[in-house]
């Protein structure tokens, strides 16, 4: 499974398709050295007494181990120490500029979003903010932030929301996929109002911890099961915005789901149609088809994208989805990298080509119209 | 591989002579079953007043649980559903015969000696009200998984009547199915040449989402279709078929139109993970493609025939998929039992020739 990354000449560079990445993990170098100097006294004291007590049982390590260092590549260790995607400089020199990448969407992880002690999770969003800006889209222009809101306090998040609202460094709002509450609870509405408000998407990307099993039926031993949930995670996520009515109540409401796959999205479409047409007297709050919000408020993001053994199916796929509707994403520096340049081996028109890699970016996110 | 059949005939008597592989009967009070049950249980569950063990996965009086012209009188007993299946199914559209699931909520309780007095009741009612009434029906094996010893016990016990023809267990559980927990029971029933029907309900033991619980029963039922996604993930990493290669297991109502883009990933993954499961020796597409079959209600199908044709390609195997019409669920409209579009091999295969060849017991079929 460790394939050897041969360097691609240089002259092929150029001709290469221009691509934004919309799902780039950056890490800080240590928590310690980059983001306790946004973090008060109190909550660097507390980190170093207690941890973050997120809401799983290992303090640091996964309960389902990485088939890498931290899920990582592991030519993506920056020459100059830390972890992978540490470093912004070695991060434009092995992927951003090889790989023609205009815009990069940042997706930081790591414990601020599953903390339980909510004051501690609303500080770490706001210091892991405010590192994006200082270590990463001040130095690399091509790269912007997601806001991380501390999701399971309304009423922060969308004080961490307007404080950064009209700072175009930052391409969207931070959500992980394994919410405490479904996604489309209305516990979370507020920050969707202020979504809409502010013009920024809802990016949604796997992985979280929830605090309940990762499936409906308990907890899976291998970390390739709990690589494979996310598609389900994705699915429950998007049912509950639809049929809680989300996307009826905040019309304009930009929804990305992040690292999850595509091609399962046509089917969870036929079903909850089937179901929504059976079951209309107790969802008179969504008034249309669930397919249709998903056609008109709904991104997907293509990494790990489904690699059929007859790749022409993955076109039928995107069809039934819609080519304005998918956008590239590496995931750079983690393992299950989907290189550009091998992640669609189909024949597509140019603006196919065009709509994924660049344009469908461009529009969902307003790159380009700074 | 892509014509369809041709000017069908008048809907319902199309599926004439076909196998239905997953029609629902309820137990209609729960005095039914005390004559079932042995003197210590019957009662406790008078004494106690246990009541009517419906979970809340099939609200009884919902539009989905029973089609509306499909609907029997309440108060009602075994005999006056069974009268009404015959006009509707068996009549209706000339189901040779029909493989019936009980979804009572033996698996929500939480006493495993209880839960396992209520499946031996559960499975003497069935043969006594049902398959001794109607020779068409065949039954499935309820099971109390909350303690798989017992449920091995009720397995031997029912096994000998050849009119059972799987065993069945709702598809969230306590844990994962493929969990060396349960290996017992797959042991159990390949012993008896008995596939294990795996059906949508719950024992409600986590929230039906990895995200918690939802605020609507349309979201409760459509998640089933997920967690038969991460169970049939379970039952290939854990290895169940590389343990018992002959076993067969039957997804009932969990849909199949998710599952070619569901192998696409799991294949993918697989390349890149099996260090950490080398017993799945083979692709998990290959996996499923000789052990899992699907029922085929509900189709949860795209709206354009082309698109229904597009999608079995992508299937590809016209072996995969079980007939049923899911009665008296409300899945289909009028007599539209399936959409147009599905190729005809593919319509063919699944009416009686995959029914027979996945469950043994079947007439007609090589065991």
């Amino acid at each position: 499974m460790n394939v050897e990354l041969k360097p691609r000449p240089a002259a092929s560079v150029a001709a290469q398709q221009a691509v934004a990445d919309c799902d780039i993990h950056p890490t800080p170098k240590s928590l310690e050295k980059e983001v306790f100097p946004f973090l008060e006294k109190r909550w660097q004291e507390h980190l170093r007494t207690y941890g973050a007590l997120p809401r799983v049982g290992f303090a640091t390590e996964s309960q389902y181990p990485k088939a890498q260092p931290n899920a990582g590549r592991r030519d993506a260790f920056p020459p100059g120490g830390g972890p992978q995607g540490s470093d912004v400089a070695f991060m434009a020199k092995q992927h951003l500029d090889p790989n023609n990448v205009q815009f990069g969407v940042m997706i930081p992880l790591g414990p601020a979003q599953s903390a339980q002690n909510i004051d501690l999770g609303i500080a770490l969003c706001s210091a892991m903010n405010e590192w994006q800006l200082a270590e990463w889209t001040s130095k690399d222009k091509r790269l912007r932030g997601s806001i991380l809101i501390p999701y399971q306090d309304a009423e922060a998040s969308v004080a961490e929301i307007e404080r950064h609202a009209g700072n175009r460094s930052f391409a969207q709002i931070g959500m992980l996929s394994r919410t405490p509450n479904p996604l489309g609870h209305r516990s979370h509405w507020p920050i969707y109002a202020a979504a809409e408000a502010a013009g920024l998407p809802i990016g949604v990307h796997a992985f979280g911890h929830s605090g309940w099993p990762i499936t409906g039926g308990g907890w899976p031993s291998y970390y390739i099961e709990d690589m494979m949930s996310h598609a389900q995670s994705c699915q429950a996520g998007i049912a509950s915005m639809v049929l809680e009515g989300v996307f009826e109540k905040f019309p304009r409401l930009k929804l990305v789901l992040i690292e999850g796959g595509l091609a399962w999205l046509p089917s969870l479409a036929w079903r909850l149609d089937a179901i929504w047409s059976h079951a209309r007297a107790e969802l008179p709050h969504v008034p249309r088809p669930p397919s249709e919000y998903i056609r008109e408020n709904i991104w997907l993001t293509s990494q790990p994208i489904e690699e059929p053994t007859d790749r022409q199916q993955i076109v039928d796929v995107i069809d039934w989805i819609g080519w304005d509707r998918v956008l590239y994403a590496s995931d750079y520096p983690h393992w299950d990298f989907d290189d550009p340049a091998q992640v669609l081996p189909v024949r597509l028109s140019k603006e196919q080509r065009q709509n994924f890699f660049i344009d469908n970016a461009r529009r969902v996110y307003g790159f380009g119209d700074e | 591989m892509t014509e369809t059949a041709a000017s069908p005939a008048p809907a319902p008597r199309r599926f004439a002579g076909a196998v239905d592989c997953d029609v629902q009967i309820t137990v209609p009070k729960w005095e039914d079953l005390l004559p079932h049950m042995e003197p210590f249980w019957r009662d406790s569950v008078v004494q106690r007043g246990i009541g009517l063990l419906e979970t809340v996965g099939y609200p009884r009086k919902a539009p989905f649980t029973v089609r509306e012209d499909w609907r029997w009188a309440e108060p009602n007993s075994a005999a006056d559903q069974l009268q009404k299946m015959r006009e509707n199914l068996f009549g209706r559209y000339g189901i040779s015969v029909a493989v019936c699931n009980c979804l009572y909520g033996v698996q929500v309780l939480q006493s495993e000696d209880m839960a396992a007095a209520y499946a031996r009741a559960l499975n003497d009612w069935i043969a006594a009200e049902w398959l001794d009434r109607e020779p068409r029906l065949r039954g499935s094996i309820v099971v109390p998984t909350q303690n798989p010893e017992m449920a091995v016990a009720e397995i031997d016990r029912m096994a000998a009547d050849r009119r059972f023809v799987q065993v069945l267990v709702p598809v969230m559980g306590e844990m994962p199915l493929g969990k060396r927990y349960y290996w017992p029971i797959y042991a159990a029933a390949a012993r008896h040449g008995l596939p294990i029907g795996i059906h949508a309900g719950s024992a409600y033991r986590h929230p039906v989402t990895g995200l918690g619980w939802p605020s609507y029963w349309s979201q409760d039922y459509f998640s089933h279709a997920a967690a038969f996604q991460t169970q049939l993930t379970s039952l290939i990493t854990e290895g169940v078929f590389s343990q018992y290669p002959d076993l067969k297991v039957v997804l009932a109502e969990g849909g199949f139109s998710w599952l070619p883009p569901y192998l696409w990933r799991l294949d993918k993954y697989w390349h890149g993970l099996r260090f950490e499961i080398p017993w799945v020796d083979r692709l998990p597409s290959q996996i499923v493609a000789s052990n899992v079959r699907f029922t085929v209600q509900p189709v949860d199908a795209p709206p354009r025939p082309e698109q229904v044709e597009k999608l079995f390609e992508h299937l590809g195997s016209d072996d995969l998929l079980l007939f049923s019409t899911d009665y008296p669920h409300w899945q289909f409209d009028n007599d539209e039992v399936l959409p147009a579009g599905i190729p005809a091999r593919h319509l063919d295969k699944m009416m009686v020739a995959n029914p027979t060849a996945t469950y043994s017991r079947l007439g007609g079929a090589k065991p």
